[in-house]
């Protein structure tokens, strides 16, 4: 019988669980499925937390009951992984032995590694939304919040979902439009990269959209020190910018268990896996998928499901003793929500950036373009995560392989590919 | 793109002014592209840190991150921004003669 020891039970522990349950019978593998809480938080829904337009209540709900019967499902911490030996370590000295090892244990904010940033202020003027608590505090400030500077900083890539920041600006902007102060507000959004975006098409629609709407755009700003009790963010080449409310993203750092295991991971704990085929580069029996890799794409639920796909068809080549037959094109989606009920789409790879056109095919949502068509398919995107995604079902039309069909301005070679 | 000579061998820039060929780098180089961008000469510290990128470029297929570099150079962040302003990465990157460190997305 084979073990395959599944470490972190979100969206792509869950997922790969499930999908894998169903590939096989109970007496053909047995499936471990470890996470250190029972809290599964639909992590997209934390963007609406600050304006009201959704509760921390409503986005959380128990790991376990998410995962499948016939999965061995447990609460408890990962200490490390001995990958020579195939062993995970847990606390109160269990040990799992396994034949094949899944790691999908994310990411976790370290606000700490930002001087000053969890100190004086911190919850009182500056906030994150990345986590359930910060969104529910800012939601409190927000509706209170009188007019001032209002200040969102990424202080460094790679951060889990790199459009939200963005979308907080534009839901911030009709937030505080319906409130009837936006006059009175000077919003800002400062990053360290050179543009509003890293992908150059992206980047340039979504730094048009910033200076629509009247918000600064502040490039190459790597911050250093944020001072909540003086309103002040601070550059490493001395820059300041000054804020009455600062919404700060802070950086992210793989699991801690991933830099305690040799070899698993790099310096910032994220691990190192081939970006085609899933493996870690520590040893074939072990994959990585979602927010825990140190794979050049998005930290996003759409690319966590489509390595999904892909991981778990690997895994049962692996276990039947066959060459890895699928893989990872790199594909991205995500809805880029733009505030007064509109939403706009973007659809990529790791060759091909986001281009303007139609999703999944000629016909469907518009892509780099805003539409209320793309906003209702964001908050359609809740009720499918919890009902088809997790339980490891195909969504229709939906593919792990980027779809070329719809895309303008694709290359004559890309157009062949399409034909074919 | 363009082709200038530095350090005596004709190399190919791409428009920031990174080398296209990371093999075709040597030390003689590194002192010119530095020159360049307003350090001259290099110091200990500065070599520290160029010999360190082209390790990790060797090593792993691409130069770290300012954090990564803070947290496994030797060197702080803070230390870095001093010996190369505007951007240790990035420029670090440029006078070890390898790409410019992706914006992971």
């Amino acid at each position: 019988m084979h073990r395959i020891v599944i470490l972190g039970a979100g969206t792509g522990g869950t997922l790969v669980a499930n999908r894998l349950r169903k590939v096989f019978f109970p007496d053909e593998a047995s499936i471990i499925c470890v996470d250190q809480d029972d809290r599964h938080v639909y992590q997209p829904g934390l963007l609406f937390v600050p304006f009201g337009l959704s509760d921390t209540e409503e986005i959380v709900r128990p790991r376990g009951r998410q995962i499948h019967d016939h999965i061995d499902y447990r609460n408890t911490t990962v200490l490390r992984v001995d990958v020579a030996e195939q062993r995970v370590f847990l606390t109160d000295d269990v040990e799992l032995d396994y034949d094949v090892l899944i790691v999908a244990t994310g990411c976790v904010l370290a606000p700490e590694e930002t001087e000053g940033l969890t100190g004086p202020g911190w919850m009182e003027k500056v906030f994150t939304f990345y986590m359930p608590e910060g969104a529910a505090a800012l939601a409190e400030k927000l509706s209170s919040f009188n007019g001032g500077r209002l200040v969102v900083n990424v202080v460094e890539m790679p951060i889990k979902c790199p459009v939200a920041p963005l979308e907080f600006c534009f839901l911030a902007d009709w937030y505080l439009t319906e409130r009837g102060i936006r006059d009175q507000v000077q919003m800002t959004y400062v990053t360290p990269l050179d543009a509003a975006f890293t992908k150059p098409v992206a980047a340039k629609h979504l730094g048009g959209m910033l200076k629509e709407r009247g918000i600064e755009l502040v490039t190459e700003f790597n911050t250093s020190e944020v001072d909540g009790e003086g309103g002040r963010l601070i550059s490493y080449d001395e820059r300041v910018i000054d804020f009455d409310l600062a919404v700060v993203i802070p950086v992210h750092n793989g699991a801690s268990y991933v830099t305690a295991s040799p070899g698993l991971g790099d310096a910032l704990g994220f691990v190192l896996t081939d970006p085609h085929t899933l493996q870690s580069l520590s040893s074939p029996n072990v994959f990585a998928l979602g927010d825990a890799t140190d794979l050049p794409v998005s930290k996003a639920g759409s690319v966590t499901d489509f390595e999904g796909e892909i991981l778990v068809q690997n895994v049962c080549d692996f276990l039947a003793g066959k060459p890895l037959s699928a893989s990872y094109d790199g594909h991205t989606n995500c809805f880029i929500e733009t505030g007064f009920s509109k939403a706009m789409l973007i659809d990529f790879s790791y060759d091909v950036e986001p281009l303007s056109g139609h999703y999944p095919s000629a016909v469907g949502f518009s892509l780099l373009k805003e539409s209320h068509l793309n906003h209702l398919g964001k908050l359609m995107f809740q009720w499918i995560y919890w009902h088809s995604l997790l339980p490891g079902r195909n969504i229709p039309g939906i593919h792990s392989d980027m779809p070329l069909a719809g895309k303008q301005g694709l290359t004559n070679q890309q157009k062949e590919e399409v034909l074919r | 793109m363009s082709v200038e000579t530095i350090g005596g061998i004709d190399v190919e820039l791409n428009e920031e002014g990174f080398l296209l060929d990371p093999s075709k780098w040597n030390e003689a180089m590194a002192v010119e592209l530095a020159r360049r961008e307003g350090i001259d000469p290099l110091n200990d510290q500065q070599w520290k840190v160029v010999h360190f990128m082209r390790a990790e470029y060797e090593a792993k297929g691409a130069g770290p991150s300012v954090r990564v570099l803070g947290k496994t150079s030797g060197v702080t962040i803070k230390e870095l921004y001093q010996l190369f302003p505007k951007g240790p990465a990035k420029l670090a990157a440029k006078i070890a003669g390898i790409p410019k460190p992706r914006g992971c997305i």
